[in-house]
């Protein structure tokens, strides 16, 4: 086998660019790795929330009689306890994640038309911000002397 | 198979449907969810009169609804996680699946007097 090549040192073979790469012709990247993060995420407070929601359903409607014991006072002994206020808060902003993130997929699946995702994303993002906000104020503000 | 779709049926593609529908359900409910509780900032009184709805029997049966989609998206969601993760996931996606269904159905069968009581209690006294 001795093959002979057409080219040597004073006779280099020419440079071939790689197709993809990026060039400064190329306009600048707008990827990132969002939606790998996003995927991860979803795995990562899944596991979490299982211990968190079921846990919350458990105390809520099997335990101690189920939902005849919910009132004002029963809240007000829960929330006295600094652990299950970082419960709820935690469950809040994980449950909330989680879900409007769920929800931009679904979205992003059928909602065809451009202002149709644009818009119906919108009203997710203001309705999650909103939600998460007033939850976690509620926790933080709450008054068991309000009356 | 039809053409020119990406959907296979079978059990894959079903549990994947009813993943969609129960995280789509439960996140509506976190919103009125969140809502609700927020009523301990205006007044007991109107706090309790909001919980009275959850103690009433139509709303008990749908509670009962809301921990079964729950549970499923939870038991399916740690099966959808361990096709991702476990190296023989893909291999046991169908065998997993019918243990979820196997462990719902026991999750809810131990699940109705508890949550059902109070209703329970109310129609046919205690
Ligand atoms: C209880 C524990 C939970 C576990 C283990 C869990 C797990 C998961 C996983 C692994 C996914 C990703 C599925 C995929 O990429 O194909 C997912 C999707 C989703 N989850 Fe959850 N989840 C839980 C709770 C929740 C809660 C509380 C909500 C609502 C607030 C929710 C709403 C959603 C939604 C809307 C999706 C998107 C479904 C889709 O794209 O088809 N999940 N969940
Ligand atoms: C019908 C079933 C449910 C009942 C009766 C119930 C009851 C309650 C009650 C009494 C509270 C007040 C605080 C406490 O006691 O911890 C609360 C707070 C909370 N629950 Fe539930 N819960 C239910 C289902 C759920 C589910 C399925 C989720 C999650 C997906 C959830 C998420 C939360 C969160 C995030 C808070 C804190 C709210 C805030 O920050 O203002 N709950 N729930």
């Amino acid at each position: 086998m001795n093959d002979v090549s057409l080219y040597d040192v004073d006779n280099p073979a020419p440079v071939i660019e790689p197709p993809r790469k990026r060039t400064k012709k190329t306009p600048k990247s707008t990827r990132t790795n969002f939606e790998l993060y996003g995927w991860l995420f979803m795995r990562l407070s899944g596991v979490v929330l299982v211990v968190l929601v079921l846990g919350h359903l458990l105390i809520q409607l099997v335990l101690d009689g189920g939902v005849s014991k919910i009132g004002f006072a029963f809240v007000a002994g829960r929330w006295a306890s600094p652990f299950w206020q970082g419960w709820d808060l935690c469950m809040l902003w994980l449950a909330m994640l989680h879900g409007a993130n769920g929800l931009r997929t679904v979205i992003n699946d059928y909602a065809q038309r451009d202002t149709t995702r644009f818009w119906l994303k919108m009203l997710l993002y203001t309705a999650t911000v909103f939600t998460v906000l007033l939850g976690t104020l509620v926790i933080f503000t709450f008054d068991p002397n309000i009356a | 198979m039809p053409a020119g779709t990406l959907y296979r049926g079978r059990e894959g593609m079903w549990s994947w449907v009813a993943h969609r529908v129960t995280g789509v359900l439960i996140f509506f409910f976190l919103f009125v969810h969140v809502l609700d509780t927020a009523l301990v900032r205006v007044s007991p009184e109107a706090y309790d009169d909001v919980v009275a709805t959850y103690k009433t029997p139509i709303v008990n049966v749908l509670e009962y609804g809301l921990v079964a989609a729950i549970l499923f998206h939870a038991l399916n969601g740690l099966r959808v996680i361990a096709v991702d993760f476990w190296s023989k996931g893909p291999k046991y996606q169908k065998q997993m699946l019918w243990t979820v269904v196997g462990v719902w159905v026991v999750l809810m069968a131990g699940a109705f007097y508890p949550v059902l009581q109070h209703t329970l209690r109310t129609l046919f006294g205690s």
